[in-house]
């Protein structure tokens, strides 16, 4: 099985338990997307991008993460709402070392 | 009053190659953005991102797409009111539209093509108590007339190139500007980053790095901010304050139009992606339907199907055939021809 567990928080402050492939190189924001816990226009304006900010989730479990690349720490530095555990949920792809991970996706 | 036969509501991609479109079916378009260039997100948010799945592009940059788009257009003579949103709708009895943009624009046609990708870019506002006060009482969002700053005291925060570009501008007309970014680095054109370090050490701009905006303090109007920088709050006076935090969409006005909505997009009927209201169209990102995929090229399929209904309602019982430009040519309204060079019919004697 290549599926892994992801702990969601949404906007609303409801956790949602969901199934998360590691093969199909989705990323958190595409997650959220797909399992339709924010709604469209929302989140993932840019595609992706790390340029819009609009994915920027809190991780709320220890997992160690991919370390942010240049483009991703520019962004949060002009996004609003950052705290110490911001990251952006586009630039986290999803892989089997990130079962369990548990996140909130940050305010519009 | 601005008249033509269809008014685009969104200069991207797909409200740009409407324009062709229509214009294959002589049509005249005018388009309507609320940035103050067209493009859309394509020039606004990523004109240097290469894109692959435009047909017979293996690469593109966005902002070439952009310049293609408008370049192929042109023939076709279209308007542009841009810097301006689109804001308010009304039907007349004759079955006219008109539309009437924030700034009291109106335009009139029987079609209305909203090509609107995710909305109207807005731009995003620091949270701070009271900012709402100031608004264009001190603190202004998008710069409009750049005069007003002239040898006042700015500060502008923000670390992308409109900061950037900012700065170097009011600080070339004698403002008193003061950059004010939350990190060190900034994200911009490395000349921009190389002009503002130049002009820092002129002492033209004053650089407050890494840096927050507090507080807005003032009686009637803006006066003075408190920039928060390696945890000491200081006080400074000022006559603008300028956040630049880049622009997110928003699908604003258009929401009350009477439109069918869903998942923040417009529902259309996939026959020629009208909308519930007779002679509105919904084309691009902006609309939704079973199956919907958010791609340009998807953009282009709806607003030349679209393009075909529009004739309909624009012409009613004119008769109209489908045409392929190899075999048609292209008549601009501008007077040009373009047309495939006919072959040279020659017979070979023996």
């Amino acid at each position: 099985m290549s599926n892994i567990n992801l702990f969601i928080t949404d906007r609303d402050g409801e956790t949602h338990e969901i199934l998360a492939p590691t093969d199909m190189a989705m990323n958190l924001m595409e997650i959220i997307k797909s399992y339709e816990l924010a709604p469209e226009g929302t989140i993932g304006i840019c595609g992706g991008m790390a340029m819009c900010a609009s994915c920027q989730c809190y991780i709320k479990s220890g997992h160690t993460l991919s370390d942010m690349e240049d483009d991703e720490e520019a962004m949060l530095s002009e996004a609003f709402n950052v705290k110490e555990n911001s990251r952006l949920g586009c630039q986290i792809f999803i892989t089997k070392e990130l079962d369990g991970l548990s996140f909130e996706l940050a305010p519009e | 009053m601005i008249k033509t036969d269809i008014i685009i509501i969104g200069a991207g991609p797909t409200g740009l190659f409407t324009v062709f479109e229509a214009g294959l079916l002589k049509l005249k378009c005018h388009l309507i953005d609320a940035l103050p260039q067209a493009g859309g997100q394509c020039s606004e948010i990523y004109p240097k991102k290469p894109i692959y799945d435009i047909p017979g592009f293996p690469e593109i940059l966005a902002g070439d797409l952009t310049n293609n788009l408008l370049e192929q257009c042109k023939q076709f003579k279209p308007g542009f009111t841009l810097g301006e949103r689109a804001e308010k709708i009304s039907k007349e009895e004759n079955g006219i539209f008109t539309v009437t943009t924030n700034k009291g624009t109106e335009h009139q046609a029987p079609v209305v093509a909203i090509a609107g990708g995710l909305g109207s870019f807005e731009p995003r506002k620091p949270i701070l108590e009271n900012i709402s006060f100031y608004e264009n009482n001190g603190v202004e969002y998008i710069i409009k007339d750049p005069e007003i700053y002239r040898n006042k005291k700015v500060v502008i925060a923000g670390g992308g190139d409109s900061a950037l570009d900012w700065s170097i501008f009011l600080a070339n007309i004698n403002a008193d500007v003061t950059l004010v970014h939350r990190r060190n680095e900034f994200r911009g054109a490395l000349d921009s980053v190389e002009k503002v370090r130049e002009l820092k050490n002129k002492n033209q701009i004053k650089i407050i790095t890494p840096g927050q905006i507090i507080e807005l303090k003032g009686e009637k109007k803006l006066e003075s901010v408190v920039i928060s920088k390696d945890k000491i709050d200081t006080e400074y006076e000022v006559d603008h304050f300028i956040p630049l935090f880049g622009l997110s969409p928003k699908l604003g006005p258009i929401s009350n139009w009477g439109l069918e909505i869903e998942k923040n997009a417009i529902k259309v009927d996939t026959f020629d992606y009208q909308t519930n209201i007779k002679g509105i169209f919904a084309i691009g990102d902006v609309n939704t339907y079973p199956g919907k995929l958010k791609l340009i090229l998807c953009g282009f399929h709806e607003a030349t199907l679209m393009c075909q209904s529009a004739y309909k309602i624009i012409n009613p019982g004119k008769k109209n055939i489908f045409r392929y430009t190899t075999v048609s040519g292209i008549d601009g309204f501008d007077g040009t021809r373009k047309e495939a060079k006919k072959p040279v019919v020659q017979t070979i004697s023996n």
